[in-house]
């Protein structure tokens, strides 16, 4: 790699070189400085919507989302000063305050860690109340959870399935994921393809078979192992990460690395494996 | 077996033709054509150079039917191409656009302005007293008609739309000229026309010496002219006074398709400049917005105007297609070998679109969300291609400094800001109205113009709704750009909004609060969560408190605190300015105790 | 090739392929080649989902690729727009191939494919004058009586412009099944030793011979087709299945389900009891491939990557290779039971082409053959000796001078319209494994049909009609959809318990390949039962 292909970033005074066209969040991670992130994925186009990635860069009036903005040489950045652990906190606070927060894994850990109390706008405060929308028998969707990451609408759209079957309507808090008109899904462009339910960081999106599972109480993700396969439809060789509870296939995902499916898959491939096991899928009709 | 999904929905008649002839208009095709049984052409180029009709598409399904039919909507996707929930979402973005179901009244809507100058002086009356009539009224962020409330806009269906106030007949472009306040000065140089030139007539126009400049710009050379707007200092009128001449030479640098915008999206409460400048001198802004394209090389223009200004629209239109008759838009304009054209686009009701790249994503038929910067526009504007946004009132000012030079330009005015300055001033006012003035005077002095305060001044709202409130005791303050911001305050978009101290300020903070959380786009936490935050607090804070004994909020208490903490996050990692500033004129009033209820 | 060279692309040329529905993540890799700037054509008698996302659709008549791919070639020469160059260096008999396109005018293209002139001309200027261009294929090119030739008439295209054997350039088949490409990598072809090794190349023979320790044929065996045929005349009388389902997915279905009938032994080893389960002998339960077994697939990229036991198999399921192993043993050979690492370390041992990879090697993302050694990286696309100053020691690549010859079946006064077949998104071939999931946005076998021509049938909308061909009969409902062309209709084939379709599609087949014309047949469509007399009126005048 020539010189000019390289930057070299101060990240909490420590020195890290990247390759130019590098984020701020890839220099972090090259640092070994764990960052939050929600509306980022490696596999989809940073939608730089939710904030709570924010790094304080010298010589910048405002805090920078890392998820989004490239290294430049000489950046000399912060990850961890008042400013940014302010906003994070407030970040995670905010979104706490508006939506169920209690199946978004990857955020409990950050919300301890920068002390966000969500309860202290009071309990009139406004938050998203919703039914949870089942419309068929292969996922739900459950808005009270919707942190309006994008991360849905990028991979039914251009990122990934170029379906667009839902998109952000509305404005403001009122914003929402949504088909046309809030048409029910089936009768929307949707595919089925359930990209959006991988992505979904919160569980907004779930698939049909985990959402039964939980309402069971049978919902393990600890005993559930993970075996990496390869899809038995069509020839184009998608891997598969089989999620199997009890000896049996509770959910299938792709590893968002794998250079073919790049974490997306089609109907089949997520979900054409119940003949695997007739008559033990969790699913129950949708309305 | 298209992979575009259509409900069964189906479109009348009269929707097809509505939306057929709007895209028509634009001078567009459908993006799928079936040239014969066995050839057809679509695909991703022709989709996506056709999305920028969806905005006009819109407006058009909107007048024919009062709403976003489900009908409708499919024909506008079919046509473009676009998905049925993108076009859904970018519908349900907007004010105008009304998506939840039919109107059930003819489907006139009165818009009446609740914001502060006309929320002091009775839009809540305003509004009892036509629903009282049955009229469909909605309540809607400032319009821009300051000096003139309660401000009304009607949105028509199945014809244009009006605002009374205009004095003009529904549709015609011509009638009354404008009182302007100043109209006797003679050292007016923005305004100059405003009222005394009639805005319809081209002749007119170059008979008090329009397209003057254009020609004196061929003659300097687009080079010499990018020189000239830099050595004038002219900073930007909208409200974040970057320095134009940067701007357009860094365009000026890039080379392909480039564009040249026209940012009349004028929305900050309590501005109306643009609305004037528009409406009274149209030409000046097509001649400016030409000398623009001109100077960095772009040979298209856009102008986009707020859908709730129907006169400025029409006026803009007219004089577009004037000087396209005349050849000074087009090819070869003003018998140069320059290609110049200019389109207009409609905005439908989002402060947010007033932000650059909101517009462009506005503009392009996206939803108006704004981008991230960098890429900046000079680089990554409309369309991803190089462009210079610049706000009507800054373009107006280019016609002196390419006439004059811009060395003249920089010598009036003060030495950090030169030029002259358009003031909106409204709210207890004797006089409001639009003040030009050369950078200099203070603020007590610019009131004065407007024959002082009514009533006792309590506090002045400087710079709108983004601005801040300041106290009696800065009236001393000039009104300059560097003066402003020593102070730690910003002049914006030039408003200066008196409130006397009958006013109940609360209220009017209040209401300050809820037009932020309306406004929010909602893509970022901070803004789209904090502004809403913010309103409940300063709500529950002064309604439980509107008993006998108010309480109000004083600085250093719980919720001011609270508040605070809010602030810095809004202003530290919202993704743009609506969010940087959606606490400022909240904080201020706190820390002025304009919160401490006086009743 | 490998999927990301489609990112690249400046053209595509999407041929008688509906990826978007049976392809969907290849499908992403395209999409996003048309994002990043390509435009491209797509050649199906139907505008697929696949063909709305192109620049350009030509619809030609069902069967005139050949006629097509003459008219693109003789008009890229005609413009001189070939690579010259590249025909001298690396090709043999391109002027006769030349003289072979001379008749195929842009007129007489036009006439024979019924896609207008210029359109031809335009995709062929586009694709000649390319950088990087691409043709892409499925079964609309190879189940037809003449697919190999159709593949030629393609490749003919890619020689004269030198669209081939560089990253970005090529010719693309995507293939059907999970492991259709495995199959034929471990030799599951009439002709081929694993790893692609001829049979009757003596020194294959040998090798192959003292690996196993038994006698090998050596002359090429029977495909699919023949195999049928061969039973038909009584010359094969046991058949052992594995894992296909004949008797719903033979073209010309009753005669193939009457000759498995006829046979002495039928043995199905399945993991489903599929049609072709019911009428055997024996059957053996397997466990499934992908899920409850070890072992390694290949895809359309060459890519081999591994599949792993997620899950134990039902009840007496076992893995293939058990079954197999168990079977040996009880004829008398006893292979131990080696587990699938020491099966696949014996094909590296004789397939030069797997050599180098090594399970651990597979285990990340797979690799591309040939991988001739542990070292080796694998191969992203193959063919590019074409461009090396001796080509690599291979002989010149010859043009195929191919006639543009129609479907087998005529169209006539009894079966006048044309039925042709493909995949739905959600569904799979006979629908034995995609049946068992529930699935919002299946509608079931319907037939496409042309509003126009439904109602000059006096045919309504979702009516059930009976669909006749010259080999049978089978109910259906059809659908409405104004976009396919007049005198074409389409179906899919995934519900042969509700529709039999493959009863009607065409006993033709391609003598080189073995394939089936499952996409061209001819047909009549019949009403049932007349409508109520006052709809009766109204859509007569429609007719």
């Amino acid at each position: 790699m020539s010189k000019e292909s390289i930057v070299t970033v101060s990240i909490d005074g420590k020195m890290v070189s990247v390759a130019a066209g590098a984020t701020l969040l890839d220099a972090c991670r090259q640092a070994g400085v764990d960052t939050p992130t929600l509306c980022y994925a490696d596999n989809l186009t940073a939608a730089n919507a939710c904030r709570v990635c924010v790094v304080e860069v010298e010589g910048s009036r405002t805090l920078v989302p890392s998820c989004s903005r490239s290294a430049e040489d000489a950046m000399v950045v912060q990850t961890d000063s008042e400013r940014v652990r302010h906003s994070r906190k407030m970040v995670l606070e905010f979104l706490g305050s508006g939506v169920d927060l209690s199946q978004a894994d990857d955020l409990a850990g950050w919300i301890d860690y920068y002390g966000s109390e969500p309860d202290r706008y009071g309990p009139d405060r406004a938050m998203i109340k919703e039914e949870v929308r089942i419309q068929d028998s292969l996922y739900i969707r459950d808005y009270d959870k919707c942190v309006l990451c994008y991360k849905c609408v990028s991979a039914c759209g251009e990122d990934a399935q170029h379906s667009f079957a839902i998109a952000v309507a509305g404005r403001g808090f009122d914003a929402r994921i949504r088909t046309e008109f809030d048409v029910r899904l089936p009768d929307s462009a949707c595919v089925y393809c359930g990209n959006c339910v991988a992505v979904c960081p919160t569980n907004a999106l779930q698939f049909k078979t985990e959402f039964d599972l939980r309402k069971m109480g049978e919902w393990k993700p600890t005993e559930q192992a993970v075996t990496r396969t390869v899809c038995s439809y069509c020839g184009v060789g998608c891997n598969l990460e089989v999620h199997v509870q009890d000896d049996t296939i509770v959910k299938v995902t792709s590893p968002d690395d794998h250079d073919v499916t790049s974490g997306h898959l089609c109907i089949k491939g997520r979900f054409g494996w119940s003949y695997v096991q007739p008559g033990q899928s969790a699913a129950e009709e949708g309305d | 077996m298209a992979d575009l999904h259509l409900s069964e929905d189906l479109a009348s008649e009269a929707e097809v033709s509505a939306i057929d002839s709007a895209i028509a208009e634009l001078g567009l095709d459908p993006a799928v054509v079936q040239e014969t049984p066995r050839l057809v052409r679509g695909g991703n180029r022709r989709r996506a150079s056709r999305r920028h009709g969806l905005l006009p598409a819109l407006h058009a399904l909107q007048r024919e039917s009062g709403w976003i039919s489900p009908g409708g909507l499919n024909h506008i996707s079919k046509v473009l191409q676009v998905p049925p929930a993108e076009a859904y979402g970018v519908a349900s973005f907007y004010e105008l656009f009304r998506v939840d179901s039919p109107p059930d009244h003819d489907g006139n809507v009165v818009h009446v302005c609740v914001d502060a100058a006309c929320q002091i002086a009775g839009s809540a009356k305003t509004i009892a007293s036509l629903e009282a009539q049955g009229v469909a009224v909605h309540r809607s962020p400032c319009l821009g008609q300051c000096e003139r409330p309660v401000a009304q806009f009607i949105q028509g269906r199945q014809r244009p739309d009006s605002v009374e106030a205009d004095g003009v007949e529904n549709g015609s472009i011509d009638g009354v000229l404008w009182d302007l306040p100043q109209k006797h000065d003679p050292s007016l140089k923005l305004l100059a026309r405003v009222g005394r030139i009639d805005p319809t007539s081209l002749e007119a126009y170059v008979g008090s010496g329009g397209y003057r400049a254009l020609a004196r710009a061929f003659t300097l050379g687009a080079s010499k002219v990018v020189e000239e707007v830099l050595s004038s200092g002219l900073a930007g009128r909208g409200g974040a006074a970057f320095p134009t001449g940067i701007k357009w030479q860094a365009v000026a640098a890039e080379s392909g398709q480039k564009y040249v915008v026209a940012n009349a999206d004028e929305s900050e409460p309590g501005t109306f400049k643009d609305r004037t400048l528009m409406e009274n001198d149209p030409f000046a802004l097509v001649e400016a917005l030409t000398i623009a394209g001109f100077a960095t090389g772009a040979t298209k223009g856009w102008i986009y105007v707020r859908g709730e200004y129907p006169l400025a629209v029409q006026r803009l239109q007219n004089a577009i297609d004037a000087a396209r008759d005349a050849g000074f838009v087009g090819q070869g304009i003003a018998r140069s070998s320059i290609e110049f054209d200019i389109e207009i686009r409609r905005g439908a009701g989002a402060y947010i679109c007033g932000e650059e790249t909101a517009l462009f994503n506005s503009l392009e038929g996206f939803r108006g969300e704004p981008r991230q910067k960098p890429p900046f526009p000079t680089t990554h504007g409309l369309f991803a291609r190089p462009t210079a946004i610049n706000n009507p009132e800054t373009l107006l000012n280019v016609l002196s400094i390419v006439l004059d030079g811009g060395e003249a330009y920089a010598a009036s005015g003060t030495e950090g800001s030169s030029g002259t300055k358009l003031f909106c001033l409204s709210g207890n006012v004797v006089r409001p109205g639009i003040y030009e003035v050369e950078f200099g005077p203070t603020l007590g002095e610019v009131l004065e113009l407007a024959g002082g305060v009514v009533g006792n001044l309590r506090a002045i709202l400087l710079g709108g709704a983004a601005g801040s409130f300041v106290g009696p005791d800065m009236l001393d303050l000039p009104l300059t750009m560097e003066a402003t911001r020593d102070a730690g305050l910003s002049l914006g978009s030039g408003v200066i909004m008196a409130f006397n101290d009958e006013v109940d300020l609360g209220a009017v903070v209040t209401r300050i609060a809820e037009f932020f959380r309306n406004e929010s786009c909602g893509q970022c936490v901070p803004c789209r969560v904090g502004s809403l935050r913010q309103h409940e607090l300063l709500e529950s804070s002064l309604s439980s408190s509107r008993g006998e004994e108010p309480l109000g909020i004083v600085s250093g208490s719980a919720p001011a605190l609270l508040l605070e903490e809010m602030d810095r996050v809004m202003k530290d990692a919202s993704i743009c300015g609506l969010g940087h500033t959606a606490s400022t004129a909240v904080r201020s009033a706190i820390e002025l105790g304009l919160m401490r209820s006086s009743r | 090739m490998s999927y990301k060279e489609i990112e690249e692309v400046d053209v595509i040329l999407l041929w008688g392929s509906n990826a978007r529905e049976a392809h969907p993540i290849f499908f992403h890799h395209l999409m996003s080649g048309l994002d990043n700037g390509a435009r491209m054509y797509a050649v199906d008698p139907r505008r697929t989902s696949s063909a709305t996302f192109a620049d350009v659709w030509l619809g030609l008549n069902l069967g005139s690729d050949i006629a097509m791919s003459n008219t693109v070639a003789r008009e890229i020469i005609h413009q001189g727009l070939v690579n010259q160059n590249f025909i001298d260096h690396s090709t043999t008999g391109f002027d006769t191939y030349a003289e072979s396109v001379e008749p195929f005018t842009l007129e007489v293209g036009a006439e024979l494919t019924g896609v207008p002139a210029e359109a031809i001309a335009e995709m062929a200027r586009a694709y000649a004058t390319a950088d990087k261009a691409q043709i892409l294929w499925t079964l609309g090119i190879t189940e037809h009586h003449n697919g190999v030739d159709n593949v030629f008439a393609l490749c003919n295209l890619a020689l004269l412009t030198g669209h081939v054997g560089r990253w970005g350039s090529g010719l693309v088949p995507l293939r059907g099944q999970n492991n259709v490409q495995g199959g034929g990598d471990m030799g599951a072809l009439p002709n081929k030793f694993p790893g692609f090794q001829n049979i009757t190349d003596p020194a294959a023979q040998a090798k192959f011979r003292t690996a196993y320790g038994v006698d090998l044929p050596d002359e090429d065996g029977l495909h699919l087709t023949l195999m049928f045929e061969a039973m038909d005349r009584g010359e094969i009388t046991s058949a052992y299945v594995i894992g296909e389902n004949p008797a719903d997915s033979e073209a010309d279905i009753e005669f193939a389900r009457a000759t498995l009938r006829g046979l002495d032994t039928l043995v199905v080893q399945d993991i489903f009891m599929t049609r072709t389960a019911e009428l055997a002998d024996v059957v053996l339960p397997a466990s499934v491939g992908w899920v409850e077994s070890d072992g390694t697939v290949t895809s359309s990229e060459r890519r081999v990557q591994r599949v792993r036991a997620a899950v134990s198999p039902p009840g007496e399921a076992k893995h293939d290779q058990d079954i197999i192993g168990e079977l040996a043993r009880r004829l008398g050979y006893d292979w131990g039971r080696p587990d699938s690492i020491e099966l696949w370390d014996e094909l590296r041992s004789l397939s030069p082409l797997h050599a180098g990879m090594s399970y651990q090697r597979l285990d990340a993302k797979g690799l591309q053959w040939p991988c001739p050694s542990l070292e080796h990286p694998g191969t992203p696309f193959l063919h590019s000796w074409l461009w090396d100053d001796d080509l690599g020691g291979h002989p010149p690549a010859p043009f195929t001078v191919v006639e543009a010859a129609g479907p087998k079946e005529e169209l006539s006064v009894e079966f006048p319209m044309r039925l042709t077949t493909g995949r739905a998104l959600d569904s799979f071939n006979t629908g034995v494994q995609s049946g068992g999931f529930d699935s919002p946005i299946r509608y079931g076998d319907a037939l496409d049909i042309n509003p126009a021509d439904a109602a000059s049938l006096d045919l309504l909308d979702g009516e059930r009609v009976l669909v006749s061909s010259a080999r049978g009969s089978v109910e259906m409902p059809i659908r409405f959809q104004p976009e396919i062309p007049r005198g074409l209709t389409f179906t899919t084939f995934h519900f042969p318990e509700f529709v039999d379709i493959n009863v009607l599609t065409s006993d033709a087949w391609d003598k080189k390949s073995g394939t089936a014309e499952f996409k061209a047949a001819s047909i009549r469509i019949d009403k049932i039962e007349a409508p109520a007399a006052e709809n009766h009126s109204e859509v007569d005048h429609h007719g």
